[in-house]
């Protein structure tokens, strides 16, 4: 079975390597979280601000043009459709409820392509709490948008100005800030990283990805196991979410699209499985890319929300057992799908999701084989940098 | 005997630790930086291993961190530095680091390395007590390494117990919540925290470390523990320091006297 075990272990990843300073607020959530999330109260209202909120369930599309090019049977699982334009605020929503059940009174969150500090700040608004997002200096350059629209939702944005100036720094900032400020303060991490109970915490309130996949497709296709899942992976929540439910079911292929940023060998790459090896990064003992002597290397990718040396514990447990197929997806390569996406289909997909797309040529699969293709969120936040690109 | 054995059954009061980052500000000045903090007088002489990412560290230790690996700082290149220094230093030495440049170097070859060049004692803020025990006492045990756990302001009575019981060293007094050099001084709640703890009657000795940088608060948490830990100050003595040697025991009779 694929499960986090008690003390917060997927196979030999996980736990909860933190500064004693963090241990109460970690201990609290780890013996809380379950028993608040098991009850009626917080499921109604979970449900509700997702349906009625979020907007979901979010369609499962079939994609006619892309299924003839590529002779399989393609669904887009429409993530993108999420009120705030990413699968990001399923978890924000849960997470949300859950602080406020814990008492607390303020919100802080890391954000790479801003797209979970948009999410965060929604709810932020939503429950009137104060909310302030770390991200990346040069994050905060190439995803100008989002941070407005953060700021237009009442939250404070912080520059992590330290290493690579993008996700892990402001990962760094934000656990910095929960220490300087443990006792009222949640935070909400965006993806299956951190310390046990987070990763396994955000891949349940993302797991409603796979759990829709599961009735949509035996609507359309009469079954509920597709014969391939893709998705891509920074830290790795949209994996995760569409992963979960079939974790334990080893006829339906995972495919994790990783970014390779100008090429796995390049020296500016972010291919965590390809590159990694065990280590420790906020708070978990997974895939990390780093250094002989330990020292984390920055990485690079042309997607902000791809552009981190680690991987969720979960998933380098999918690698490490050969559950999950791990492929590495190259900037020009992932910027070509997206245009292929906007052309063919009338999608233009986040940079992070057109990684994903791209991995149909990096694959085999059977003609007609059923693919769900998980589109994690929309390309709005990236226009500037298909302009910068331009080929198209 | 272990050193910091020694150390606090000898001296109860006004014991001073004070840390600094290996290969900072230059790679070299490791050795004479030790030799300066004994110098000054200085009961314990804290190493921090550089890594990238330092969670639990402020600014001013972060920066100290990555100049210290541009330098070409590295747990090898340490130990290297370290062969001998036993000859020259006689306080109680202290590795203070995270725990991944740790596992990539191997544990027990770093425990070995460490009985080797004569290190006294661990701080590794990112390991937790329960993992300690189920994979690290028996070792650092075996290589006669105390291993120091950190407490803060948020932690219960229950586990403050609990790591009394687990450690033999002495116990790291976060003096608040917070990352290393973000408060200075000493506030009122925070004296009650050490008084809370003061009473609690620990079998270990208690250093207050975070926000200690001068005479007076030297004193202060002097006077509610054994004594304190100096980091971000002394980091920012050394920074800009043209004569190291003379900097560092100026700062540090500064602080005792």
């Amino acid at each position: 079975m694929i499960r986090v075990d008690e003390k917060g272990f997927y196979g030999k990843f996980g736990g909860a390597y933190i500064p004693e300073m963090l241990h109460p607020n970690i201990e609290e959530l780890r013996e809380n979280y379950e028993a608040i999330v098991a009850t009626t109260e917080f499921q109604e209202e979970f449900q509700m601000l997702l349906r009625d909120f979020v907007g979901r369930p979010t369609p499962l599309y079939f994609a006619k043009r892309m299924s003839e090019k590529y002779g399989a049977k393609i669904y887009f699982k429409r993530e993108d459709l999420c009120h705030t334009g990413a699968h990001k605020v399923n978890n924000t929503v849960g997470q949300i409820i859950l602080a406020k059940k814990l008492g607390k009174k303020r919100i802080i969150a890391e954000t790479g392509a801003g797209q979970h500090g948009v999410a965060t700040a929604t709810v932020c608004a939503l429950m009137g709490m104060d909310c302030t997002v770390y991200m990346g200096e040069l994050d905060i350059q190439r995803q100008r948008p989002n941070v407005e629209r953060m700021r237009i939702l009442g939250a404070k944005v912080v520059p992590a100005t330290s290493g690579s100036k993008t996700l892990k720094d402001a990962t760094n900032e934000a656990m910095r800030a929960w220490i300087n400020d443990p006792v009222g303060t949640h935070y909400i991490i965006g993806s299956v990283v951190g310390p046990h109970p987070y990763p396994e915490m955000v891949a349940r309130f993302q797991s409603v990805i796979s759990e829709e996949i599961k009735w949509q497709l035996k609507e359309k296709e009469g079954r509920e196991n597709p014969d391939l899942v893709i998705a891509c992976v920074g830290g790795g929540s949209n994996a995760a979410g569409a992963f979960y439910h079939y974790y334990n079911t080893p006829e339906v292929r995972l495919i994790a699209a990783e970014a390779a940023g100008l090429g796995v060998t390049s020296g500016k790459s972010a291919a965590t499985t390809a590159l990694g090896t065990p280590g420790i990064l906020h708070g978990s003992k997974t895939l990390l890319m780093q250094t002989e002597d330990g020292q984390v290397i920055e990485p690079h990718s042309i997607s902000a929300g791809l552009d981190y040396p680690g991987i969720g514990p979960v998933h380098a447990h999918l690698f490490d057992i050969g559950r999950g197929e791990f492929v590495a997806v190259e900037d020009e390569d992932a910027m070509k799908a997206g245009i292929e996406l906007s052309r063919m289909e009338g999608i233009i997909p986040a940079i992070e999701t057109a990684h994903a797309i791209h991995a149909l040529n990096l694959i085999e699969y059977r003609r007609d084989d059923v693919i769900v293709i998980n589109l994690s969120g929309r390309g709005d936040k990236d226009l500037e940098t298909y302009i910068k690109w331009g080929n198209y | 005997m272990n050193r910091i054995h020694y150390l606090f059954n000898t001296k109860k009061e006004r014991v001073l630790s004070i840390y600094f980052t290996a290969g900072f500000p230059k790679l070299e000045d490791t050795l004479p930086t030790m030799e300066a903090i004994q110098a000054g007088g200085a009961d314990i002489i804290e190493i921090g291993v550089p890594y990238s990412d330092p969670i639990a560290d402020g600014p001013t230790i972060q920066e100290s961190n990555l100049a210290a690996l541009e330098n070409g700082m590295s747990l090898k290149k340490l130990f290297d530095q370290l062969v001998g220094f036993r000859a020259k230093i006689h306080v109680p030495v202290v590795l203070m680091g995270y725990l991944n440049p740790i596992m990539q170097f191997g544990m027990e070859e770093f425990c070995k390395k460490c009985k080797e060049v004569g290190i006294d004692g661990l701080i590794l803020p990112d390991l937790p007590m329960q993992q300690y025990l189920e994979d690290y006492k028996t070792l650092f045990d075996d290589y006669g390494l105390v291993n120091t756990f950190l407490i803060s302001p948020a932690t219960s009575e229950k586990r403050i117990r609990e790591i009394d019981s687990h450690t033999n060293g002495f116990i790291y007094m976060v003096s608040s919540n917070s990352i290393t050099g973000a408060k200075t001084g000493i506030s009122e709640e925070q004296i009650a925290y050490f008084e809370r703890v003061q009473a609690m009657n620990l079998k270990n000795p208690r250093l207050i470390g975070f926000g200690i940088s001068d005479a007076e608060s030297f004193s202060t948490a002097s006077k509610y523990g054994n004594g304190a830990i100096i980091g971000s100050a002394f980091i920012k003595t050394v920074k800009n320091s043209s004569n190291l040697d003379a900097d560092i025991q100026q700062y540090i009779q500064s602080v005792i006297n």
